[in-house]
């Protein structure tokens, strides 16, 4: 049998310091536009969806 | 010439035509034409040829043979099988996945429609034999024709109403009309929804149907059917344009979320309406007491 996993969060990006902890990659930015682009490459790359957790935190989940 | 020769040749040979005019019907579910039709015809001969013994078997007293007839079922058994194995990994490498339960419906259909095949070679040897070939004939026509008016099953157009939704963000949260579709961050994945996204809403017509839509088998079918019929705009490094299909938690509505590439409104609505309602889905609550108390 396949055993996957599903829905993990992939990386984190962030504007706020010490706001997101984890076992995953996570990405300090200095502005919203930098979070923007770079949680846009990211996604692009890992094929993970982007999510706004509306604090200043971006994840990128595995669907 | 041999006894039965003339019964069972026009058995075998009005059995097999009959699952080549079944197999057009599959034609849009069942994209490997044409050496997935070269399999299901020889399968299709080779039940009408089971179909179409039978009877002589009978008449000769050849109660053997016709136990044959069992272990015939349990090889078409193996077809669904197959089906199923081959769907379930091909649609690995679809963009929108047919689901597990769109699958199954598919397979139970090649299944079921070579007994349909064994019913209608027996049906023509029966009148060949008794009457003549020009009954057998009409009686393979009217076989099929019954055959295929019983077995088509229902569409979302029969039990449910499907109308355009409002697309509309609060925040980074997606909604069509009242129902959470996803979260989303990005402006830029925001503006291609809002730019290319169309929003549909289905409402079913009453309880048993609001179970039906319910079911996240059918829900994936949905997505696919329009996904398949309208082009989806996106690819494997975009997951979130993947059509999303949700569900109205208070009254059972669906709304759903799709980004097609030819995007118009009122085709995508004729693409939703033909959707077949899968035969794992169908609910059935208004059936029961409590069900059927409970509705107001």
């Amino acid at each position: 049998m396949d055993v996957t996993l599903s829905k993990f969060i992939l990386a984190a990006v962030t504007t706020k310091p010490g706001i997101v902890e984890g076992n995953f990659p996570i990405f300090m930015v200095e502005s919203q536009e930098e979070q923007e682009r770079i949680a846009t490459t990211l996604g692009r790359v890992l094929e993970g969806v982007v999510h706004d957790m509306e604090n200043g935190v971006f994840i990128l989940v595995k669907h | 010439m041999p006894p039965f020769f003339i019964t069972i040749v026009t058995a075998v040979i009005l059995g097999t035509l009959a699952r080549f005019f079944m197999l057009k019907v599959d034609y849009r579910q069942y994209p490997s034409y044409p050496h997935g039709v070269v399999t299901h015809l020889s399968l299709g001969f080779i039940a009408a040829t089971l179909g179409a013994v039978a009877l002589p078997a009978l008449l000769e007293k050849e109660f053997a043979a016709v136990s044959f007839l069992a272990l015939a079922a349990q090889q078409f058994r193996e077809v669904r099988t197959t089906e199923r194995e081959m769907l379930l990994h091909l649609d690995k490498s679809e963009l929108v996945q047919r689901g597990p339960d769109y699958i199954e419906g598919i397979a139970r259909v090649f299944e079921s429609r070579n007994y349909l095949v064994i019913l209608t070679a027996l049906i023509v040897s029966t009148a060949t034999h008794f009457f003549n070939p020009l009954l057998g004939i009409i009686s393979s026509i009217l076989a099929v024709a019954a055959g295929n008016r019983l077995m088509t099953g229902r569409n979302i157009k029969d039990i449910a109403r499907v109308r355009p939704g409002e697309i509309r963000f609060e925040g980074p949260n997606v909604f069509v009309e009242n129902i959470h579709i996803m979260n989303l961050g990005g402006e830029e994945t925001r503006e291609t929804i809002i730019e290319r996204g169309l929003g549909v809403i289905i409402e079913p017509f009453n309880d048993n149907e609001r179970e039906t839509l319910a079911n996240n088998g059918q829900r994936m079918a949905l997505a696919h059917e329009a996904a398949s019929q309208l082009g989806v705009y996106k690819d494997v490094d975009t997951p979130e344009f993947t059509p999303l299909v949700r569900r109205d938690k208070d009254t059972g509505r669906i709304g759903m979320l799709i980004l097609p590439i030819e995007r118009d409104m009122e085709f995508l609505i004729t693409a939703i309406k033909g959707v077949p309602v899968l035969e794992s889905a169908t609910g059935k609550p208004l059936r029961s007491r409590a069900g059927k108390k409970a509705e107001d």
